[in-house]
């Protein structure tokens, strides 16, 4: 039987009583709302905070919807919710594509937006859907609140910009006319992590690339993201030649590492096929 | 700490440690039985009951995160001494076996229903994905499953 440690347990009633009580129980609280990453470690003893609080009856945390041009994901939105989104669907087909395959449906009702991209796992999906179409956190602290670009947001495996006294409120995307996104990703058994997963993003104008963004998660790419790849594709009109091209680019420049999910060349392999079959498929959906 | 939960209907309010698990709540405090106990990491789905109508897996729930909330189990599928069509359709299609993941297996398929009375077969495959069958009797799962569906199409 797993039992985690004992801790401290407090329920926030608003963002402001939440960072009171971050401060209150200092660096050796955290902030709980799916829990399905922090709970599994603290029953294994990789993780002992002294407080959990309890986050998930913020209501303010958890909008979804457009404000001007501007899409934006509460962090305690669950994975469910933003699967279940017409209008995220029709904006950005990448993120139903990846939350089509994070965990498994019940899984999905529990666990956050903002939960998977603080814990920060190196083969998480949406930190690779999110570096791909470039989205901007927003954190609130003591001090008030910061947007950081995503692809400065995760510092390492498991570490994040976000401050012990911090929270991650909500992700910001632009929405701009003739973008197209899709995410492919390969994995061992439903619901499992991926051995290899690319985002795509590209917004073509009368058929020249003129802004991509590609995401890659479980292969050891820095920050998630290819610019290299990126920035050969710009100016460049979306043939296959030009997408192969860009696909060797971000499989080179990635670092995967062997484990039992596969040897190294594998997902390299992978990493350029599905970044080809992504960007593909982007680039259909940015001239549709 | 003090937590009052609605399960199946009745109020129950108890002093618990932050640490205990929903499950076990349900288990040692309730003695509510019908929800399982099986992998501990969020993968094998039989400990899945419903928190405020949406199916979850209960041992990666804390019971005082289901403070002031509803928690159903599959002891509260039955009503008035009739069973749940979900129930009767793993009855009439042999939906279990060994019977260990069958409660989780109800209460996501309740939960199916409730959203889409009419699923085919891959809807149903993709609502269970979560939850391990350890006998392997996923076909029969599907065949209750959908003859639930169908007995409630036709009342």
């Amino acid at each position: 039987m797993q039992v985690p440690a004992s801790f401290e347990f407090e329920r926030a009633e608003s963002v402001p009583h939440a960072l009171e009580l971050l401060e209150r129980y200092g660096p050796e609280a955290r902030l709980v709302a799916g829990g399905h990453s922090l709970i599994p470690m603290m029953k294994l003893r990789l993780a002992q905070p002294d407080a959990l609080i309890d986050i998930n009856g913020l209501a303010e945390l958890s909008q979804l919807g457009v404000e001007g041009d501007t899409l934006v994901i509460g962090a305690l939105v669950r994975h469910a919710a933003l699967l279940a989104d017409d209008a995220v669907g029709a904006y950005f087909p990448i993120f139903h594509e990846a939350e089509r395959v994070i965990a498994d449906p019940v899984v999905r009702n529990r666990g956050t937006v903002g939960g998977s991209l603080c814990q920060a796992d190196p083969s998480e999906d949406l930190s690779a859907a999110f570096a791909a179409v470039r989205a901007d956190a927003v954190i609130v602290g003591p001090g008030g609140s910061r947007t950081v670009p995503i692809r400065e947001f995760h510092v390492g495996p498991y570490e994040t910009v976000v401050e012990p006294g911090e929270i991650l409120t909500e992700l910001r995307v632009r929405i701009k006319p003739g973008a197209g996104s899709a995410y492919e990703k390969v994995e061992r058994r439903v619901g499992d992590w991926p051995v290899a997963a690319v985002g795509a993003y590209l917004r073509t104008n009368e058929g020249m690339i003129v802004e991509a963004g590609l995401g890659l998660t479980a292969v050891g790419a820095e920050h998630f993201a290819a610019p290299d790849a990126e920035a050969y594709l710009i100016g460049k009109a979306a043939g296959e030649d030009v997408l192969r091209e860009a696909a060797r680019i971000a499989a080179a420049s990635c670092a995967p590492q062997a484990d039992q999910r596969g040897p190294v060349d594998y997902k390299r392999h992978l990493a350029g096929e599905l970044t080809y079959r992504a960007l593909s498929r982007a680039a259909e959906r940015s001239r549709a | 700490m003090r937590v009052s939960v609605t399960v199946n209907g009745q109020n129950y309010v108890r002093d618990v440690e932050p640490r205990l698990l929903l499950v076990h709540f349900l288990r040692d405090e309730l003695r509510l039985t019908g929800t399982h106990w099986g992998c501990d990491t969020s993968n094998c789905g039989v400990c899945v009951v419903q928190l405020d109508g949406v199916p979850v897996k209960s041992c990666t729930v804390l019971a005082v995160m289901a403070d002031g909330h509803e928690v159903t189990t599959v002891e509260g599928l039955e009503k008035d001494g009739a069973l749940d069509p979900v129930q009767e359709g793993f009855v009439q299609c042999h939906g279990l076996q060994c019977g260990f993941c069958t409660p989780g297996m109800l209460m996501t398929a309740r939960w199916l229903l409730d959203r889409n009375p009419d699923p085919d077969e891959g809807e149903i495959r993709e609502a269970i994905s979560g939850q391990l069958c350890r006998c392997t009797g996923y076909e029969n799962i599907v065949r209750s499953v959908r003859w639930a569906a169908e007995k409630e199409a036709s009342v």
